[in-house]
């Protein structure tokens, strides 16, 4: 689902245009009959994604709420790209990444 | 411990171990069980304790102890079938304390028996200095004397540790050693290493004591970790009593801070090369070492590249991807750490953290930043004088930076003892002298690097030599508040109309002749005046005396931009060639302008003594290019001669 996802932010993405620097870019639209979640789509300046899957089980979180999120989720990935021995397309593996997205979640559940 | 020794007895004689002795033993048996136990890393002290209580001494680092204790091989046959361990069939606590006993009983020279250890005996000596060591008890000229070779370092460590738990027995030797504590006690992972094996101590030790290269130093710590490898967790243990140990010594003396992770802390070695690292990467301490440059210099190290890039995400405070100086320390630590077995801390260790570090260790920071800005003003325009110059200044001001330096911190007796550690004869001195050294030397290229045309250089050299007077006084060099200008322009043509004709010896300029004098007395006697006396005026000295050989035009560009500081020249070159680091300024016109006329005649001197080498440089030149239009011809004669012969 997280692949279909990103063929639609791709989608999102190609369609924009000249309005690359959305950064908010909230995608409410992939809810299944069955299984029904949420997934918000992020884009920085330097094109990576961020997709979150969201279950609808409790309340809808707010937007603001997702977008602080998604600031938070940017500002730890940029301070993981800070480390020179990490390359682009690896699987971060910083800890302090780790526990700020887990903090994240624990936080909305 | 004293539980252990003391419930474990059931199967032996009942023992009776004084404060003292069940301390060391516990200890010895600590070392010794450590490759019996599982392995933990740096742990706490309590890690210590349960493996002394739960586990059993290995074979092999007892049978290397008991060795140590230089006992012959019968004997300590004896002391081992004695204590029980073959009929349990291991070295557990019990056995080991009786076995120590014995040792002790034999080596004070009585029979070994089982009765024989029941009174009171001296603590068992073993001759490894990797070891306990005879340093351990009762020898304190040895201890001394130790001091100062590279063993000195393992068994300092003892004498602290007995310090600790002799119930400062040692005290008096205390003082003494307390100065060297910060070294002695210093990299922890060095002292691991000379834990285990005595070989490699010597290895760590003179890595210790003149860090390596940073390659270097890989292959030596990589065998060492294998090799320490099974025994990795007894020295790990020992490390955790030693770093009890070192904390309690810590506290005595750290003022900073009482941190009790020893591991993590930098000490004043580790901290020289590591500044002498970092700024073979990046010449200015005061900067950053980019992420590219430090990720090159870490891979180095061999470590995996997540544990790099763990290191970095713990070192990297800021997260800018960039590492300054205290945040490299820290970097290098870490990796020096896990390089060594260490496990990598979860967070940055209070001891590593930046501005822990950049308050800790202000001094050759400053220092290098101080004399950084300072060559760099200096080297402005220079000469290869101002090497020399430099090289005195250098060590005179980088000695003089210290002073302010301490007081402005406020960190008293961290610099105090860093000076001590410097005074040390040892090669900590060197180490804290090496980065002025490296100071001065990167000055020195510098300076070299701006010199323009070889002929400039030539000359130079060609003036060098010739001794010329010392430097006449320098004092008015900083002396901004006198504008020697005004008062050299008075007095010039009101007494010195006499020397007004020597100077349009030199090619006539359209500069004002009292300039031209002004100039020309600056820049002579500077031309020729080596640095005896450490430079303060040398920023324009060095502006003149660079303009002067070369051409006058440029000279003349030069003047006007330092027309003010040269002009403080003139009182400098105005004091007599003798008296000139112990005139002082004297705003009486009389006395400078007899310095005055002193120095234009020297100056006169010096400017004929220039011609004179610069017109044997031009012939030798023009000789040279005689022969080479010589060559020349000799060789188109010969393409001549050759060229009908390929024709046809």
């Amino acid at each position: 689902m997280v692949h279909t996802s990103l063929d639609v932010v791709d989608e999102k993405i190609s369609t924009m245009g000249k309005a690359l620097v959305d950064q908010r870019e909230l995608y409410l639209g992939l809810l299944y009959p069955t299984e029904d979640y949420k997934v918000y789509g992020y884009v920085t300046n330097s094109k990576v994604k961020f997709v979150m899957v969201v279950d609808s089980s409790n309340t809808a979180l707010r937007d603001n709420e997702i977008r602080s999120m998604f600031r938070k989720l940017h500002n730890s990935y940029t301070d993981v790209m800070c480390n020179p021995f990490y390359n682009p397309g690896d699987r971060i593996q910083s800890r302090a990444f780790d526990s700020m997205v887990t903090s994240m979640m624990i936080q909305v559940c | 411990m004293e539980t252990a020794a003391g419930g474990g007895c059931g199967s032996g004689p009942p023992l009776l171990l004084s404060e003292g002795e069940q301390q060391c033993y516990s200890e010895l048996f600590a070392r010794c069980a450590g490759a019996a136990s599982g392995g933990a890393g740096p742990g706490p002290p309590e890690a210590a304790r349960v493996s002394l209580g739960a586990a059993t001494a290995a074979a092999g680092p007892v049978a290397d102890l008991f060795r140590a204790s230089q006992l012959p091989a019968e004997t300590l046959h004896q002391i081992t079938e004695l204590c029980g361990a073959k009929r349990v069939g291991y070295f557990g606590p019990t056995q080991f304390y009786v076995a120590l006993k014995l040792i002790a009983a034999a080596q004070s020279g009585l029979p070994v028996r089982i009765e024989s250890i029941k009174c009171e005996l001296p603590l068992p000596r073993f001759m490894m200095s990797k070891n306990d060591g005879e340093i351990r008890f009762g020898n304190p000229a040895e201890l001394h004397g130790t001091k100062v070779q590279i063993p000195y370092l393992t068994t300092e460590k003892n004498s602290f540790k007995r310090m600790d738990d002799e119930d400062k027995q040692q005290e008096a030797q205390s003082p003494t050693m307390s100065p060297l504590a910060s070294p002695p006690s210093s990299p922890p992972p060095y002292q691991r290493v000379p834990l285990s094996h005595g070989y490699s101590k010597l290895r760590s030790g003179t890595e210790q004591m003149h860090p390596a290269p940073y390659e270097a130093r890989q292959p030596l710590v990589q065998p060492e970790g294998p090799s320490s490898g099974g025994p990795g967790a007894k020295p790990l243990r020992h490390q955790a009593s030693l770093i009890r140990s070192f904390s309690v010594e810590r506290e005595l003396q750290d003022n900073n801070s009482n941190y009790p992770d020893e591991p993590w802390r930098i000490t004043e070695e580790q901290r020289e090369y590591y500044v002498n690292q970092f700024r073979s990467l990046q010449p200015d301490p005061s900067s950053f070492i980019s992420g590219s440059v430090a990720k090159n210099f870490f891979t180095k190290s061999k470590l995996s590249i997540p544990e790099l890039s763990y290191i970095w995400e713990l070192s990297d405070a800021d997260c800018d991807g960039a590492l300054t100086l205290p945040e490299f320390c820290a970097a290098f630590h870490l990796i020096v750490a896990r390089k060594n077995g260490y496990p990598l801390p979860e967070g940055l260790p209070p001891t590593l953290q930046p501005e822990y570090l950049q308050a800790a260790f202000p001094k050759p920071k400053w220092d290098c930043a101080l004399f950084e800005s300072y060559s760099e003003s200096m080297s402005a325009n220079q000469q290869p004088r101002d090497l020399n110059r430099m090289e005195k200044t250098s060590v005179k001001d980088v000695a003089d930076f210290p002073v302010p330096t301490q007081d402005v911190t406020g960190d008293d007796k961290q610099a105090l003892k860093n000076t001590i550690n410097e005074a040390l004869p040892k090669d900590v001195s060197e180490d804290s002298a090496t980065p002025k050294d490296s100071n001065s030397l990167k000055a020195r290229p510098r300076s070299r690097s701006y010199s323009s045309t070889s002929i400039e250089e030539a000359m130079k050299r060609g003036e060098d030599p010739p001794t010329p007077p010392p430097r006449p006084q320098k004092t008015h060099s900083r002396a901004s508040s006198l504008d020697l200008n005004k008062v050299f322009q008075p007095t010039v043509p009101a007494t010195k109309s006499g020397l007004l004709p020597p100077p349009p010896a030199l090619p006539p300029r359209p500069c004002p002749s009292q300039s031209e004098q002004v100039s020309e007395t600056e820049l002579l006697p500077q031309l020729n005046r080596v640095p005896s006396q450490a430079a303060e005026c040398s920023p324009a000295k060095k502006d003149v005396s660079y303009s002067q050989p070369p051409s006058k035009p440029i000279r003349r560009k030069f003047r006007p931009e330092n027309q003010s500081t040269e002009n403080q020249e003139p009182s400098t070159a105005a004091g007599g060639p003798t008296s000139v680091a112990t005139v002082k300024p004297h705003p009486t016109v009389q006395k400078q302008s007899s310095k005055q006329k002193k120095a234009i005649q020297t100056a006169i001197r010096k400017n004929k003594e220039a011609n004179a080498v610069l017109a044997r440089l031009n012939s030798e030149l023009q000789q040279q290019l005689k022969e080479v239009h010589q060559e020349r011809i000799a060789l188109e004669n010969q393409l001549e001669q050759l060229r009908p012969v390929t024709v046809l």
